[in-house]
């Protein structure tokens, strides 16, 4: 199981990456094999706040639907509009291409608060 | 009759392999005995032949196979005798809810043109395997609509059938959402256009207009649905389809979410029912929309076959957060519109708006001659359906009609106490010139 | 080769629409006028009817096959009722035509009526919703509509784990919260449990007997009391009724409102998904809140009333609800009697615990070695490497038996619900039970050919994943 250590992750399995105020987030390589092929997602909208560990996004595969928690709190400035029409693409790079929304980070704390890599890694 | 096909040996057998001495040692095993219910007092059972003798004394006492001249939501129309010939095969109509693909590719493909087809004729571009009826399928787009704009107000004018109105009120009052009806113009019997203006506002999701409305009258689509833009609003058409042969479609008006009544196509009336809704949307809403959809896909050989599809939408997996609760729809009654369609064929669907308006359009112009006759909405255009207002008695013309087993015009009046006097007329393809020109003649000497 | 209508070359001839035998009038202005033609073909009857017919055989079916489905009480469907559903006596009347030309259909409406107040203990029944689902949808908006009269503010709806996701689905659109209630390890609800989550603000709680295990909830006695002392009320599930026709009358149990699928208990055919029926049964202090019209008899005249226009929760679809379905349930109702009513019950709960002692011993049975109508296996630890309920159930298919009902209720893994129900003979049962065991046998003898099934289908599995990724849902 890929668990890149620069990330942070909440124990909902999904995974943070600061890039400045930016906070990108996504699902781990161990969700999207629970998970199996995901084919649908439902993105938040740009503009949007959210609360730490308050419901954001859904993703769907065939047979099942799951909540997406949001790992931290913050405003939404943009999401990967490429996942609407190629949802695939969370499978097949997780961490990179797969990233679902981009937050603005309202408190340094929240990050402070999740998983580092080894910490997740250990709980799976 | 029971249709149990088990007797006492094989009872005998499967208690004892079970382990118990009888049924109620089963029963009583597990239901406390004071939950028991008593006898039930309902009469014994009768055999095949009493049961049908039943049913026919109980079907004698309807005054039925009226020629029909009312509409408001249910038409008389003449069903190709495949359509029972096929819906009436075992195969179809005690099939299960297709979950199992492979048991089901029957129903599945069935389901697939049936939506391929509510698509072709509507312009649209996903349409679902239906809804319960024409009624219910108006408020699942109004929820559908403000699920999707996320404005919780809704437009809706007053020509609709008021029967939809009335469910879309049932299905909306406990979910914060508001319903505003507009009044029509009196004079042409339609959405009034200044006022629809005048009401549109930023917190508007949706616009619902029916066209032909419950009046009759053919609505300015174009113009309603541009209007809705002018905010944002989503703009929600209910048609008849047997229309859509002759007038704008959806698509062409630029709906985004087309609903109706589809018992016109291949379903007999039944009192009402059962029926079925049809549903079909613009790209956009495809994973938004209600209820059951049907999809293409390939098998582990490449071959091709139908999939229930985008389920992750549905109660049996999303639960509280599904696009509707709908499990059990009207699958056989669409399957019934699927092979009436098929049978029309493009050429029949042009074929049979053209009938159905000129034989409207002859019956109206012969009741106009008749003194006492005026039209309630004199220079509107109508489709099959036409409201006229009466100097005679209401109540007289109906029953000389029955007595000639004809079922006359709607009162108007039980809709609302405005219409007193005005009476609404349905003509289809399926009455002959020889029964229009006896409803004139009757409507004459009352 | 498999062809869609739009791929037929059939170059129809004949007109299908009857000449119009008065002058064809189509002017119309151009702002209203239709610019597109659809794609539909004009197809020969005679190739409709082969593709139709094709179709049709395609499919498996309750006239052809067995479906031991849970929760969906597929029991036989009487060819005399569709012999009676034909009869143009009731097929052509119009919804609105007056009350003295329609009272033999107001008839067959009110005994319907009659008889399921008799069968479940309530007081009234609305005829009007179309399914299942509607059907909880109107009891809970009737429950709304109580709490609202009574000015009291209830939120919340307790539904069990196990239940069917109409329940909550329904418990939604009627603006209510959902709150879910853990069954205890036997799978049914526990005092205990209920007790955790029984507030003030409860309006009621949903709830199926048996339940979704094929359990009969043996405390309801002590749920119903709990609830009603918290001035909640109690919403049956109807959807396993056929496990106590003549047994148990829900009413009778501490039910106040429930619905029933006539397209299970009363034998109405599915269509492949409809058209269904469920009507709403209600005790008396509920009946104002029922939707409009009821079918009431006034001296030995049916009316149709609308006299609880205040109160009703109005319409749950247009006119009066699904005749035909109705209709076949009142002429099952009517074969039957009384007696024969608890005969089926009696039988499917017979059934049901034979097909469960033949299989025990292959399958685990988390709810006991005993069931009402239907029972729940898990194949979890009893079936080759790799293989799942998933690979049994496509495989029966390969015998010739639609796969029981899978994964459902959510609450045991590898979930496999069988319900047989009353109109299955013991051969029938026997031969299944033989195919079940020896496909759990292959499973571990030759895992692959259970793995690839079903390979004896019109189609093998179909990749669903790119069915959604990619929708095509039209040609």
């Amino acid at each position: 199981m890929n668990v890149p250590n620069e990330l942070f992750y909440a124990k909902t399995h999904e995974w943070a990456r600061k890039e400045g105020n930016k906070i990108y987030v996504g699902i781990t390589d161990h969700a999207q094999h629970e998970i199996t092929d995901i084919v649908h997602v439902e993105l938040p909208e740009i503009g949007k706040k959210f609360a730490k560990a308050q419901p954001c996004a859904v993703v769907e595969s065939v047979k099942s639907a799951f909540d997406i928690y949001s790992p931290v709190s913050g405003t939404v400035i943009e999401v990967n509009e490429e996942l609407l029409s190629s949802p695939e693409i969370i499978n097949q790079s997780p961490y990179e291409k797969g990233f679902f929304f981009v937050l603005e980070l309202q408190n340094e704390n929240d990050l402070k608060e999740l998983m580092t890599a080894e910490t997740y890694k250990n709980s799976l | 009759m029971n249709y149990i096909p088990i007797n006492e040996q094989d009872k005998k057998e499967m208690l004892a392999r079970i382990g118990v001495k009888n049924t109620e040692d089963l029963l009583s095993l597990q239901i406390p005995e004071v939950l028991r219910a008593k006898k039930l007092n309902i009469t014994e059972g009768i055999s095949e032949q009493e049961l049908l003798l039943l049913f026919k004394n109980y079907a004698k006492k309807n005054k039925s196979n009226l020629v029909c001249f009312r509409g408001a939501g249910i038409y008389d129309h003449f069903i190709p005798s495949l359509v029972d010939e096929i819906i009436g095969r075992s195969e179809f109509s005690t099939a299960y809810t297709p979950y199992q693909a492979e048991a089901s590719q029957g129903t599945l493909q069935a389901i697939f043109e049936y939506q391929s087809m509510i698509c072709q004729l509507t312009g649209l571009d996903c349409a679902n395997a239906s809804m319960y009826d024409g009624a219910t399928a108006v408020a699942e787009a109004v929820l559908l609509a403000v699920r999707t704009s996320k404005k919780n107000k809704v437009i809706i004018s007053s020509a609709v059938n008021p029967e939809y109105i009335s469910v879309v009120e049932t299905y909306t009052k406990n979910l914060n959402i508001e319903i505003i009806k507009i009044e029509i113009d009196e004079k042409t019997g339609s959405v009034n256009q200044n006022l629809l203006q005048s009401k549109m506002a930023d917190d508007i999701g949706a616009v619902v207009v029916q066209s032909p409305n419950f009046f009759g009258i053919v609505e300015d689509m174009q113009v309603l649905s541009e209007i809705s833009k002018t905010k944002n609003a989503l703009f929600v058409a209910i048609v008849n389809p047997v229309s859509l042969g002759l007038l704008k479609t959806p698509c062409e008006y630029g709906a985004d979410i087309a609903v109706g009544e589809g018992q016109v196509f291949g379903n007999q009336m039944y009192l009402g029912g059962s029926t079925f809704g049809f549903l079909a949307v613009k790209k956009a809403l495809e994973w938004k929309i209600p209820g059951r959809v049907v999809g293409q896909t390939i098998d582990k050989n490449g071959k091709r076959g139908f999939v229930l599809t985008l389920q992750s939408r549905e109660q049996h997996i999303r639960r509280e957060k599904a696009t509707s609760n709908i499990c059990t729809n009207a699958a056989l009654n669409a399957f019934a519109g699927c092979v009436y369609m098929a049978c029309l064929g493009s050429n029949g669907i042009k074929e049979i708006a053209e009938t159905n308006i000129s034989k409207a359009r002859y019956a109206f112009n012969a009741i106009k001659k008749i003194d006492g006759f005026e039209p309630l909405f004199s220079n509107s255009l109508f489709f099959n359906e036409f409201v006229f207002k009466t100097t005679k008695n209401v109540k007289k013309i109906e029953k000389q009609l029955l007595k000639e087993n004809i079922l006359g015009p709607l009162n108007l009046v039980k809709i609302n106490k405005k219409y007193k006097d005005c009476i609404m007329f349905a003509v289809t393809e399926k009455r002959t010139k020889q029964e229009i020109d006896k409803l004139t003649d009757i409507l004459n000497r009352v | 080769m498999n062809k869609l209508l739009n791929e037929i070359k059939s170059n129809r001839q004949e007109c299908r629409v009857v000449e119009c035998d008065v002058p064809i009038d189509v002017s119309i202005d151009m702002k209203y006028k239709g610019q597109t033609v659809p794609n539909i073909p004009n197809l020969s009857e005679i190739s409709l009817l082969r593709h139709f017919t094709n179709l049709s055989r395609r499919n498996y079916a309750l006239s052809t096959t067995f479906y031991p489905l849970g929760s969906c009480t597929m029991k036989y469907n009487p060819i005399v009722n569709e012999k009676i559903a034909k009869f143009e006596e009731f097929a052509s009347l119009h919804p609105y035509q007056s009350e003295e030309t329609i009272q033999g259909s107001l008839e067959v409406m009110y005994e319907l009526e009659r008889a399921l107040c008799e069968i479940s203990g309530m007081d009234y029944f609305t005829l009007q919703p179309a399914a299942g689902a509607h059907g909880e949808y109107a009891g809970l908006l009737i429950i709304a509509q109580y709490f609202k009269s009574k000015k009291e503010k209830r939120t919340k709806i307790i539904v069990p784990d196990s239940a069917h996701g109409t329940n909550p689905a329904s418990a939604a659109l009627a603006g209510f919260e959902i709150v879910s209630l853990k069954s205890d390890e036997n799978g049914i609800i526990s005092p205990a449990n209920l007790k955790e989550v029984l507030t003030q603000d409860v309006a009621c709680m949903m709830m199926t007997v048996p339940n979704t295990l094929g359990v009969f909830e043996k405390n309801i006695a002590e749920i119903s009391k709990m609830i009603h002392e918290n001035g909640s009320l109690l919403y049956y599930d109807g959807a396993n009724l056929n496990a106590v026709m003549g047994i148990a009358r829900p009413a009778d149990i501490g039910f106040d409102v429930m619905h029933i699928n006539l397209h299970k208990t009363f034998s109405t055919p599915h269509g492949g998904g409809g058209p269904g029926s469920g009507p709403v049964g209600v005790k008396s202090f509920l009946k104002d809140f029922l939707p409009m019209p009821l079918i009431i008899k006034e001296n030995d005249e049916f009316k149709v009333s609308f006299n609880n226009k205040k109160q009703s929760i109005g319409k749950m679809k247009a006119f009066f609800g699904n005749f035909p379905v109705l209709l076949k349930a009142c002429a099952y109702v009517k074969a039957l009697g009384g007696v024969g009513l608890k005969e089926a019950s009696t039988q499917a709960v017979l059934n049901a615990n034979y097909v469960l002692s033949c299989l025990k011993n292959k399958v685990s049975i988390p709810a006991g070695n005993v069931c009402m109508h239907e029972f729940v296996l898990s194949s979890k630890g009893h079936l080759g490497e790799g293989i799942k309920t998933l690979d049994v159930a496509k495989r029966l298919l390969d015998y010739g038996y639609y796969a029981p009902t899978i994964y459902f209720p959510l609450i045991v893994e590898e979930a496999m619900m069988i319900e047989p129900t009353e109109t299955e003979s013991k051969q029938v049962l026997d031969e299944f039970i033989d195919v079940l065991s020896k496909i759990i046998d292959e499973s571990k003898t030759n895992p692959e050919i259970v793995h690839n099934a079903p390979v004896n289908t019109f189609v093998s599995r179909l990749n669903e994943v790119e069915a959604a990724r990619k929708p095509k849902l039209h040609w």
